[in-house]
């Protein structure tokens, strides 16, 4: 089985995000960029997949531009195969970005699709299902488990994948092939050993354009403005319970 | 022209996410239509055409779409979606799971986690977990989004009075099925619904102690929550998760207990109206957003709270 990962370029989950004085952005300008952490998931199940001997090969696939054949470089360092980066300006609208990474499936015959649920930037949580859309692949969405039986998984094989959904667990059977988003309980993701860094600048990236796949992109969404959030005015520190219950109850007056 | 919202419920109750979605919808244009999926879901049906702003219900009741799967229902909404010119959900995991498909057949964008309505075709949503908000603007021609909850009030219930209309179209899901779901059984109201939650953090120190936050949910009706860092250290499940990678809540009052206040959970409760914050340590950020901060050893603090209620 052939596993198509992709993984997004982002800011750093440990940064501290600031607007831009203009309000047309967020500020990118010397702020460390990392791998989106769902993706990072997405990378790590689809490695132990193929340690479980069920994927014959991990293919891994970044939108974006030069600059994330660094976080494809850092998937190879994990175990992924070979990397394509589809080069295209940054920040690209999801609908675009699920049609190139559908192309690259379609191209790559990959039997699942991994990806992360959502990236830390856009918050969009779309991308993957978009590419089981536009695939008419089934989906399995948010996932915490994924099991694939009878070792050496072949296309139109079934494999049920537990979901996290409001107030649980859902778990389904979709057929291959077919898309999976992870969720955060997946797994936890390793670290890349420095010997594996060093081998993962000889693995092959492969550049594609989005002509070369013939997808038309761009998007008929603008972006008015991007502002700080409200911030919320520091309240007063009590002394006692006492004093919280009676502040409760007579001046906020949300506990009768 | 119409606003269509897809209905959230579990073929026995329609949820009240969708009641907030309809606020939302009826600042987009008066005429609001719901569709229901689901599978003998005529209670469903009823309340919806009961909520005040709704038109029109229009109903796909069919075994095959008893678990909303999202590749029957998105074909079954993008034919539905011929006439109308905005498609709504509540941003539940059923709505993110679902709509993005149909944006991508309709091949549009799709607005994920709307929390204000500007116009008919600019929107505002937060990104970067909330540490910026976005006002877009789009000019597809079918506008698909999804609204969080906690971003619009809720339309009234009932006094409304909806024509029903029913779809007879079938649509399979042939290569999903539904295996099992195992659901939090509580008797407690949800996350997303209380208006009131006490939420626990790494500060309890194991899953037993989360029993002290139970005494003082009895007495307030409230909804009990976790951090992240709570479910990360395994004292209670995923789905008590507040924050952004869990449920946004906006409750009448949140209560956070031993939470330290990391960006990743204020994220999901800043928007509450009181924030009550007990902690030991005074530098906490959780500080910072409390109306009202006891600096206390949860485990004095908790049980007296509980007694003095």
């Amino acid at each position: 089985m052939k596993i198509l990962v992709s993984v997004k370029r982002v800011i750093d989950y440990n940064v501290k995000v600031r607007v831009k004085a203009d309000h047309t952005a967020v500020d990118l300008t010397n702020v460390k960029m990392s791998m989106n952490p769902f993706c990072e998931i997405a990378v790590e199940e689809a490695i132990r997949l193929k340690e479980k001997g069920i994927a014959s090969e991990v293919v891994v696939v970044s939108v974006g531009s030069k600059a994330c054949q660094e976080t494809l470089r850092t998937a190879m360092a994990l175990g992924a195969d070979r990397a394509i980066q589809v080069e295209t300006e940054d920040g690209l609208d999801s609908l675009s970005v699920a049609k190139l990474i559908a192309k690259v499936a379609q191209e790559e015959a990959a039997d699942l699709v991994i990806m992360g649920k959502q990236a830390i930037d856009s918050d969009n949580n779309q991308t993957g299902q978009m590419v089981a859309a536009l695939l008419d692949y089934p989906q399995a969405t948010f996932a915490s488990e994924v099991v694939i039986e009878n070792g050496e998984a072949q296309t139109a094989q079934e494999i049920k994948v537990t979901r996290e959904v409001d107030g649980g667990l859902q778990t389904l059977a979709i057929t291959l092939p077919a898309v999976v988003t992870t969720d955060l309980r997946l797994n936890e993701p390793r670290f890349a050993s420095l010997p594996n860094i060093m081998k993962a600048k000889k693995k092959p990236l492969d550049v594609k354009t989005p002509a070369d796949l013939g997808v038309e992109v761009g998007s008929n969404v603008s972006i008015v403005s991007v502002t700080p959030p409200p911030q919320r005015a520091g309240g007063i520190k009590v002394g006692s319970v006492a004093e919280l219950v009676d502040k409760l109850k007579n001046e906020a007056k949300v506990v009768s | 022209m119409s606003v269509l919202i897809i209905a959230e419920h579990d073929n026995k109750s329609l949820k009240p996410a969708t009641l907030n979605t309809v606020t939302a919808a009826t600042q987009i244009h008066a005429d609001v239509h719901v569709l229901v999926v689901g599978f003998e879901c005529q209670t469903v049906v009823e309340q919806s055409s009961q909520v005040v702003g709704v038109s029109k219900v229009l109903v796909a009741d069919n075994a095959v779409y008893e678990h909303q799967l999202a590749e029957n229902v998105s074909k079954l909404i993008v034919e539905v979606a011929k006439g109308y010119e905005h498609i709504l959900a509540p941003a539940t995991t059923t709505g993110k799971n679902t709509l993005p498909r149909v944006a991508a057949l309709l091949n549009v964008a799709q607005l994920s986690d709307v929390i204000k309505v500007e116009s008919a075709d600019t929107f505002v949503r937060p990104i970067y977990a909330g540490n910026a908000i976005a006002t877009v603007k789009t000019t597809d021609a079918v506008k698909v989004l999804t609204v969080r909850a906690t971003g619009f009030d809720a339309a009234a219930s009932t006094g409304g009075n909806a024509e029903r209309e029913v779809l007879s179209h079938v649509i399979a899901s042939d290569r999903s099925r539904f295996v099992k779901e195992q659901l939090a059984e509580s008797d407690r109201p949800e996350l997303t619904a209380a208006s009131v939650i006490i939420s626990g953090g790494r500060g309890m120190g194991n899953g037993d102690n989360f029993k002290l936050l139970e005494g003082v949910a009895d007495k307030l009706g409230a909804a009990i929550g976790a951090s992240r860092a709570a479910v990360d250290a395994g004292f209670v499940p995923n789905d008590l998760q507040v924050g952004q990678t869990g449920k946004t809540v906006a409750p009448d009052l949140y209560i956070a207990v031993g939470i330290s206040g990391a960006i990743q959970h204020l994220a999901g409760m800043k928007d509450s109206k009181v924030i009550v914050a007990i902690n030991k340590d005074e530098d906490a950020p959780i500080f910072q957003v409390a109306d009202y901060g006891l600096v206390a050893d949860l485990f004095d603090a908790v049980p007296e709270l509980e007694k003095s209620l």
